[in-house]
């Protein structure tokens, strides 16, 4: 059985704690809401993409400790880099939630540093829900851009 | 007398599990109860030496199976002090029941324009089917608002009653563990010339039921909730009622002739009981009403009351203003089912941290979204005991509790 430590690592306390990115950005940045049905979290993700980079990514919205740090960590992964590296490092955080990882090829080129910390929500997969909310929920915002 | 709780436990062979080495402490009985060994006994025998078809075969072994299903529904008759066992149909679960009720009577019955009146504490099974009727029909809904304390503010039940054709409401709230007041809710329904639906899902496996006291018109509620497998609910209605209401399934065994040019149905229950029923589960349903019997619902009731006086004041003891703990503080007005809110720790994080001392609760909106809105919570937690939980399982949440603030 997994023990706790693996899940509530300190990295994601902290974050958890002291939400970076925390807010919301007002159009044109796009935004996008994000719900699980099961546990009823909530989260808005805002980001603003400028010449095909994200200068600037917010979230907001209540959930437990694996989501808000979930979030919190995403969006400082992904501040200022360019909307196609932002799209790689969703997928690869993705795999790394995915329990079935048969026919799933790691791009070991993209290193997800802090993220690799919710690596143990993996051993909890009622959890994985939690921590990939925000991330889909930042793939819904970006969609936006194209309607 | 009071309940020999350490007996009634060796019923369980669930509870004897240890997992790491740690017994297993299962607060979550609102959610399902767990199954005691003279209800495994009846499926297993059953499956193991006469499994067969009802109602349509002429060999011993299926007229064997017939008594034991119908069996079954004679023991909820009596459980609920139904007038007659036909006015017992099974369904899939309690929420197929409320759509049947809700989807025939409701497209018989109600046109645009007409009022059905719903309370803020439903389960998502007593709003969505009503919103689909909206939808389809027109129809309006009207809502009981809560009174701080977490019980229905009846202050103005007259006026939002007045010119309804239904009134649908919980006999129990599964968040809140408020107990609803039914025999007067149905009365006053009645003097407004509504009908009264009661979904009885938290209440009836906890405490006597009475459809005949309560004089309600409909009553729903789960097998699985009240010691017996799931996959099998129930509704319970007036003869009259039922008989008058279109179909809501077709198909095999609901009908008495089938032509080229349409169907007759068959006679109560068959007539809402199309296809071939969980047979094997209702048998199980049926020695999980002999078991409840035997412990009587009144001293169920009763262990229940102790047992919410002293989780309430030790939890209050304990943890002071760390801890809010929604619905009625007066364990009379209650069933043993919390909600609560601790140290700010989320319902998620705080039910994980519980399952590491095997304490089993459940963390999330309870399928009651509109009420958790209204207590301003996307979640919280919610302990609920049965009749075989202890006191000693109540200090094993606190001190679970306790733990959790070690890492948040």
């Amino acid at each position: 059985m997994a023990g706790l430590e693996d899940l509530y690592r300190e990295i994601i306390l902290d974050h958890y704690r002291t939400p970076r990115n925390r807010g919301e950005l007002d159009p044109p940045a796009l935004s996008a809401d994000g719900h699980n049905p099961l546990c009823g979290d909530e989260i808005r993700i805002s980001v603003a993409v400028q010449d095909g980079v994200v200068t600037d990514v917010r979230f907001s919205g209540s959930g437990c400790s694996i989501s808000q740090s979930s979030a919190s960590m995403m969006t400082s992964a992904i501040k200022g880099k360019p909307v196609e590296q932002v799209k790689s490092i969703v997928r690869r955080f993705k795999q790394m939630m995915t329990i079935d990882e048969e026919d799933t090829e790691i791009d070991e080129s993209i290193n997800l540093g802090d993220l690799e910390a919710l690596q143990g929500v993996v051993k909890f997969p009622v959890r994985i829900k939690c921590a990939t909310l925000g991330w889909n929920t930042l793939l819904d915002a970006l969609a936006t851009e194209q309607k | 007398m009071s309940l020999d709780v350490t007996s009634i436990r060796n019923d369980f062979p669930v509870l004897k599990r240890q997992i790491n080495g740690k017994p297993l402490v299962y607060l979550d009985s609102a959610n399902t109860s767990q199954k005691p060994q003279v209800v495994i006994d009846a499926m297993t025998n059953f499956m193991s030496n006469g499994y067969a078809p009802i109602n349509r075969s002429a060999y011993q072994m299926a007229a064997e199976a017939t008594d034991l299903y119908e069996g079954a529904r004679s023991a909820l008759a009596k459980f609920i002090n139904a007038p007659k066992a036909h006015e017992v149909i099974f369904t899939k679960n309690a929420t197929e029941s409320l759509n049947l009720l809700i989807m025939s009577w409701g497209r018989a019955n109600l046109k645009a324009g007409d009022s059905v009146l719903l309370t803020h504490m439903e389960h998502h099974a007593n709003i969505v089917p009503w919103h689909m009727l909206v939808a389809e029909r027109g129809i309006q809904l009207r809502w009981v608002p809560l009174t701080n304390d977490g019980q229905l503010d009846l202050t103005q039940l007259d006026t939002l009653l007045d010119g309804v054709k239904v009134f649908s409401f919980t006999s129990m709230s599964n968040v809140l563990g408020t107990i609803n007041p039914v025999q007067r809710l149905c009365a006053a329904a009645h003097k407004a010339g509504a009908l009264a639906f009661v979904d009885g899902c938290q209440s009836v496996p906890h405490q006597p039921t009475d459809v005949q006291a309560w004089d309600a018109d409909f009553v729903v509620f789960s097998s699985h909730k009240m010691c017996g497998p799931s996959g099998v609910g129930i509704l319970w209605g007036r003869e009259a009622l039922l008989e008058a209401m279109p179909p809501f399934l077709g198909g095999g065994n609901m009908i008495s002739d089938v032509r080229l040019d349409g169907f007759t149905t068959a006679e109560l229950p068959a007539k809402f009981e199309a296809g071939t029923p969980p047979i094997t589960d209702v048998i199980g349903l049926g020695a999980a009403v002999g078991y409840l019997e035997k412990l009587g619902m009144a001293q169920v009731r009763k262990h229940e009351i102790e047992l919410s006086t002293y989780v309430l004041n030790m939890l209050k003891d304990r943890f002071g203003d760390e801890i809010t703990i929604h619905g009625p503080a007066n364990p009379e007005l209650r069933g043993a089912t919390f909600s609560f809110a601790f140290r700010d720790i989320h319902p998620h994080d705080l039910s994980q941290v519980l399952d590491q001392q095997n304490v089993c609760v459940r963390a999330g909106h309870h399928c009651a979204k509109p009420l958790m809105r209204i207590l301003g919570a996307n979640a919280t937690a919610r302990a609920s005991f049965y009749f075989y939980n202890t006191m000693s399982e109540a200090d094993a949440l606190a001190d679970a509790l306790d733990s959790a603030s070690d890492i948040f």
